[in-house]
């Protein structure tokens, strides 16, 4: 499962963060942001149109990011 | 005396800048980096044992990295390769105490770059209301380098800071093999010395989210900030700019009573308090306008929006990352043009670039004033709004939707290519005065200093302009339609007169071009030169509601929501993309917008009858 498949309120557990392009600068940055594995994730709100962007919580952080982006993010333990 | 070099740098929202102005308090130099326009702020601070430190505060990063040219400022004066920049001989780096899982990891990159270091836990207090405990000693020995608690917001929560920058400067710390994993390392340290209660303390963040992040209420908050805003600047701002009109208007009779009649009492009275006196009246406006984007900023508040709003943007092509320089040029296109270096899609940032001239600056704001208050009238709409208010909002909502529309077409190819939003949503904050008052500072010498240097030189020249040559003997009509600017005034009306524009509109729109509120003190001069009685400078008012119809003032209206002139945008557009073709196009794209939309609202008005002398 991917992070834009998880819907508001769920949370799961980071497995790992892929390229989607050679050297991708959307993956690396969301790796420096602490989507590493392990991490557990939450989707704490979604955006009014489409549901889209979401806002999610890991650590102590929350970042809002478009689903386009989230599907870089695969998850397992989706709960 | 030696100075210290130190420079802070942590995680975009540690609260860096508020521990900044904490340790150098108003003694701060903002400029921007050698041909960047990454601003570039420095501060002297002298410590307890009378150590002077110049203190430099980088941008905010995430990653060394680098994937903004802010990052990468950051990256090259920490590495000691940026070019007229010394290398810091200390790096300050500034953690926030809430955050450590995220803000440690950076630190640990910036302990790779093997330069003598401080850590400083920031915001400890919040941390420890949230049960957060954290073993300083271990901290520092784990992460070896000296580690300090700071409160960026507490009047005394630099202290333990200062006391660490008097202690020699401490050995570079050990730096991990190549290709260590941050993350891991960061964990390692944070579960040897922090350890803090199970359940997490954001209970705050979500329950104020559940509201700003509410797909409708959070749109409703939205929206009333937006109009509480323009409210605001309108209704508050007034009784203070009664008082400074009248006090200009007094300083020019009492001043024109002392000076003998002629040439040196028409250019202090029509040129230089005339001048500067009609834009100094709007600094009231322009800082409640500041104090609100300040307010947002310092919140937390503006990622919010930008989140709600990303979906908006996107139908144009953009993403919510646009929103928050485009916010800023309501205050001025400069500072917004230069935060879209936040934007990492390098397309993105130049449409957001484009259309940034047409966020209703605040150097706008003078002549919507003036036009509004001389031709709407004054009157209460549903028994809540102020028709006024109602009338300047509708002008800034033509300014957004006309971007829109603008950013829409220019988004023809490359659909496929991705807009990342990927924004942090930080914790919420409230905004401290102290770092308000140094923002609101820091603008209003920005803005004065511009009426002292620009607006003044600006309205004696066209004085000048105005008074010379003068009429031959027995000349009939005012002396100014014999000056050079009536003539120049006179041939712009070939342009001009087909979307309403007198010659005095065409004479005041030349000047505007080095600031866009000088036409009001253009206009001033222009009238009051041209008038018999030498106080028809705080007449003008009247006096543009007794010369133009209806139509003109809602063309001109209408001709400043696209406003192509003003020179420190162009100026700032080439800088900041180095080309001139971008130059070119906005200027080329703004005037033929002013020059449409102005003729049809002209048109319309004919239609309408507006058109004829009042």
């Amino acid at each position: 499962m991917r992070l834009n498949e998880l819907k508001l309120g769920g949370s799961a557990i980071i497995d790992h963060v892929e390229d989607h392009t050679a050297g991708d600068p959307v993956a690396e940055r969301l790796r420096a942001l602490g989507f590493v594995p392990g991490e557990p994730i939450r989707i704490v709100a979604v955006g009014p149109i489409g549901a889209d962007p979401i806002a999610v919580g890991i650590g102590f952080t929350r970042f809002a990011l478009r689903r386009a982006e989230a599907a870089r993010v695969l998850l397992r333990d989706a709960a | 005396m030696s100075v210290l070099n130190a420079a802070l740098v942590g995680n975009p929202n540690c609260g860096k800048t508020a521990l900044f102005n904490l340790l150098t308090g108003s003694r701060q130099k903002v400029a921007n980096y050698a041909g960047v326009t990454v601003e570039r702020k420095v501060g002297r601070l002298t410590t307890p044992n009378g150590l002077a430190v110049r203190l430099l505060d980088l941008p905010g990063a995430y990653s060394l990295v680098a994937t903004s040219p802010d990052e990468a400022v950051t990256r090259d004066v920490c590495a000691g390769t940026y070019r007229g920049e010394p290398a810091p001989e200390l790096l300050v780096c500034v953690v926030d105490a809430t955050n450590l899982r995220l803000h440690l990891r950076f630190a640990l990159e910036v302990r790779q770059m093997g330069r003598p270091m401080i850590l400083v836990l920031n915001m400890i207090d919040a941390a420890k209301r949230q049960g957060i405990a954290i073993d300083v000693p271990r901290l520092s020995a784990e992460f070896g380098a000296p580690v300090v608690t700071a409160v960026g917001i507490r009047r005394d929560g630099g202290q333990q800071l200062l006391q660490a920058l008097d202690l020699p400067p401490p050995p570079p710390p050990a730096a991990l093999p190549p290709g260590s994993d941050f993350h891991a390392e960061a964990r390692r340290i944070l579960a040897d010395c922090v350890t803090r209660p199970s359940r997490l303390g954001l209970a705050l963040e979500e329950r104020l989210d559940r509201w700003f992040l509410h797909p409708v209420w959070g749109m409703v908050i939205l929206f009333a900030l937006m109009f509480v805003m323009f409210q605001a600047v309108f209704s508050w701002a007034q009784p203070v700019m009664d008082l400074l009109d009248a006090g200009t208007a007094a300083l020019g009779q009492a001043v024109g009573a002392v000076l003998p009649d002629g040439a040196l009492r028409s250019l202090i009275v029509d040129g230089v308090i005339a001048g500067a006196g009609s834009v100094v009246v709007f600094l009231p406006q322009i800082l409640i306008l500041f104090l609100w984007i300040l307010a947002l900023e310092e919140s937390g508040y503006l990622p919010r929006a930008a989140f709600l709003l990303d979906r908006i943007m996107a139908t144009a092509g953009l993403s919510g990352r646009s929103f928050i320089p485009l916010l800023s040029s309501f205050a001025c296109a400069v500072p917004g043009i230069m935060a879209t270096r936040t934007i990492q899609n390098p397309r993105d940032r130049m449409i957001t670039i484009l259309i940034a001239p047409l966020m209703t600056c605040s150097a706008r704001l003078p002549v919507y004033t003036l036009l509004i208050a001389a031709f709407v009238p004054e009157r209460r709409v549903a028994g809540l709004f102020n028709l006024h208010g109602l009338v300047l909002f509708a002008l800034y909502m033509a300014g957004i939707l006309s971007a829109l529309v603008v950013a829409r077409v220019l988004k023809n190819r490359d659909r496929q290519e991705e807009h990342p939003l990927l924004l942090e949503l930080p914790a919420y904050r409230l905004p401290n005065p102290r770092d308000l008052a140094l923002g609101l500072k820091q603008r209003a010498v920005i803005f004065l200093s511009r009426v002292g240097s620009i607006i003044v030189t600006v309205s004696v020249l066209l004085w000048a302009l105005a008074s010379f040559p003068a009429p031959p003997a027995g000349a009939v009509g005012p002396a100014i339609e014999w000056s050079l600017a009536g003539r120049i005034g006179h041939w712009m009306l070939y342009v001009m007169a087909p979307i309403g524009f007198n010659w005095q509109i065409c004479v005041s729109l030349i000047p505007g071009l080095a600031a866009r509120e000088v036409a009001v003190s253009a206009l001033a001069t222009v009238y009051s030169l041209g008038a018999a009685d030498s106080d028809a400078a705080s007449q003008l008012l009247p006096l543009l509601s007794a010369h133009w119809s209806l139509g003109t003032a809602l063309s001109l209206l209408t001709w400043y929501i696209f406003a192509p002139q003003c020179f420190s945008t162009l100026a700032v557009i080439r800088r900041e993309t180095g080309s001139w073709r971008m130059v070119g196009i906005t200027a080329g794209y703004l005037f033929a917008m002013a020059y449409g939309a102005a003729f049809i609202t002209w048109h319309i008005s004919l239609l309408l009858g507006w058109g004829g002398s009042p």
